[in-house]
């Protein structure tokens, strides 16, 4: 059997599972495929549900990666609602929730990240929320409003996003934040000082260094957000944002290794020759930083979907990419490219008071990473920059006089 | 409904109907059209969705904004009719549309 025509199961219907179904008939694969699902939705894209969507700005079509039409047209047998809840190598099976199996030449794995819960009393209590799901962001939308007040436990991208959200729907929001600063696992200082400035212009208010030690409740439904302090926030709702955990029990299950992810190469394959995993699930090589890690990003999502659609219908290995994402606040484009690895120097180009200004992390004359507020001359570049390991003039780069072609050239 | 022709580096023809409101790219996105990879899912985030306007369509499709402007310029091949095609929003008046897609999109 070709492998054009071998059947693949992706376990998972997240943007990168979708993608891979998507590109693999792009690419021209001919046998079965089958998309199995968690969720009862077709795939569909986080990203706006902690910004448009929950702003009402965006509705479930927008969302969609494909209309739901689409899967059958091409051949795709999409199951909703279902999960797997084991993989057997030798026989080449999975069995799923519903009590089907099925067995397949290559397996997919795209199962995705999960919301990290909070091991506190009152954890249950209704209002207590996480934002991933489109399921979530209906809840949440459900729930704030003019009048409500939220609480935002972890000040990271998506607390920030939710914050910025709630602001716009007219909530008063305070959002809890364990360290001393935001964001503080993944960006710098300059950019968690201009972040909390923006965020209490717009009326948002912070506590730092917080440290919640539960919630408080009444009939079944939270009121506030207990600190370790004794100090009750009260709030209407609580978002909890305090990173993800990847959903690989099923793959160490099937002894397939996993090291905070499931290890694969950059073909996206595990250490099983027919069982791939892709997005955030996955542990994949990095080859500019000349490490493994986990990405929870939709770029990256999409760059392995790539990976293992090639792999699978015989393409080369697409070139390898920069790693980046994005983030949305207020009247803010923030884009991000690179990960601040073994950085020695940081260097800002640009005026944060005037909200446009970027931040590159270097290491000796090589950029590592780049936030760019406002930025995307900077942003563009630095994603050009990082790739290539070019080295760069420091003192041009932080001229804003010099243009970034410039400074690159 | 508008109907909107991608044209692929290759010459490769795609007729689609896309319904107004909806982007250009997201247009081709839904339809699964090669060559349109819109990485950022049209936040204006990443240029991965860059189109050549068919040049009787230039002046209907408007000009850009000063964000999708600073983004294209650092997108390779740019010519004069490039756009982002998630900025260029579908409406009737752009039924019959043409754009051409360039070799790659990074």
């Amino acid at each position: 059997m070709s492998d054009l025509a071998a059947h693949v199961v992706i376990l998972g219907a997240g943007h990168a599972g979708g993608t891979a179904a998507a590109l693999l008939r792009q690419y021209g694969h001919t046998g079965p495929i089958t998309l199995v699902g968690a969720e009862p939705l077709p795939p569909y894209q986080r990203p706006p549900l902690s910004k448009a969507w929950l702003k009402g700005e965006a509705d479930a079509d927008s969302l969609a990666l494909k209309p739901l039409e689409f899967y059958a047209e091409h051949d795709i047998d999409f199951r909703p609602s279902t999960r797997a809840v084991e993989i057997n190598r030798g026989e080449r099976t999975v069995r799923l929730s519903d009590g089907a199996a099925l067995t397949y030449d290559k397996l997919i794995l795209a199962t995705g990240a999960r919301a990290i819960a909070l091991p506190i009393a009152g954890a249950d209590l209704a209002g207590v929320m996480f934002l991933r799901t489109a399921a979530d962001a209906e809840l949440l939308k459900a729930t704030i409003g003019p009048g409500k007040r939220l609480a935002v436990v972890g000040g990271g991208y998506i607390g920030l996003e939710v914050a910025a959200s709630g602001r716009a729907l007219g909530a008063e929001v305070v959002v809890l934040e364990r360290e001393p600063r935001l964001l503080a696992r993944v960006a710098c200082e300059t950019l968690s000082t201009f972040f909390r400035d923006y965020h209490e212009q717009h009326g948002v208010t912070f506590d730092l260094g917080a440290d919640v030690a539960g919630f408080e409740g009444q009939d079944g439904r939270v009121t506030g957000v207990r600190l370790a302090d004794g100090r009750i926030e009260p709030c209407d709702a609580v978002v909890v944002g305090v990173g993800a955990a990847p959903n690989d029990e099923i793959a160490a299950e099937a002894g397939l290794e996993t090291a905070r992810g499931v290890v694969v190469d950059l073909e996206a394959r595990t250490s099983d020759l027919n069982i791939f995993a892709i997005g955030d699930v996955a542990h994949r090589p990095m080859p500019i930083y000349d490490r493994m890690f986990r990405m929870e990003s939709v770029p990256n999502a999409l760059e392995q979907a790539k990976q293992v659609a090639s792999a699978i219908t015989g393409r080369p290995a697409p070139a390898g990419e920069c790693p980046w994402q994005w983030s949305d606040q207020y009247d803010l484009k923030l884009q991000i490219a690179g990960y601040a690895f073994d950085v020695d120097q940081i260097l800002v180009r640009g005026d944060p008071a005037a909200a446009k200004f970027a931040v590159f992390h270097l290491k000796g004359d090589q950029v590592q990473s780049v936030e760019a507020i406002n930025s995307p001359p900077e942003f563009m570049m630095g994603k050009q920059l990082i790739l290539s390991r070019r080295p760069v003039d420091k003192a041009r780069l932080a001229d804003p006089s010099i243009s970034m072609k410039e400074v690159a050239a | 409904m508008a109907k909107i022709t991608y044209i692929e580096h290759d010459g490769t023809e795609h007729v689609v109907d896309v319904k107004p409101g909806l982007s250009v790219m997201e247009g081709a996105v839904k339809n699964n059209i090669p060559g349109i990879d819109a990485d950022c899912g049209g936040a204006c985030a990443c240029a991965t969705c860059h189109v050549y306007v068919d040049e009787a369509w230039r002046e209907k499709t408007g000009s850009s904004s000063a964000m999708e402007e600073s983004m294209l310029d650092f997108a390779e091949n740019v010519e004069a009719n490039s756009r982002l095609s998630c900025q260029i929003k579908v409406s009737d008046a752009l039924d019959g549309l043409i754009v051409r897609m360039p070799e790659s999109q990074h």
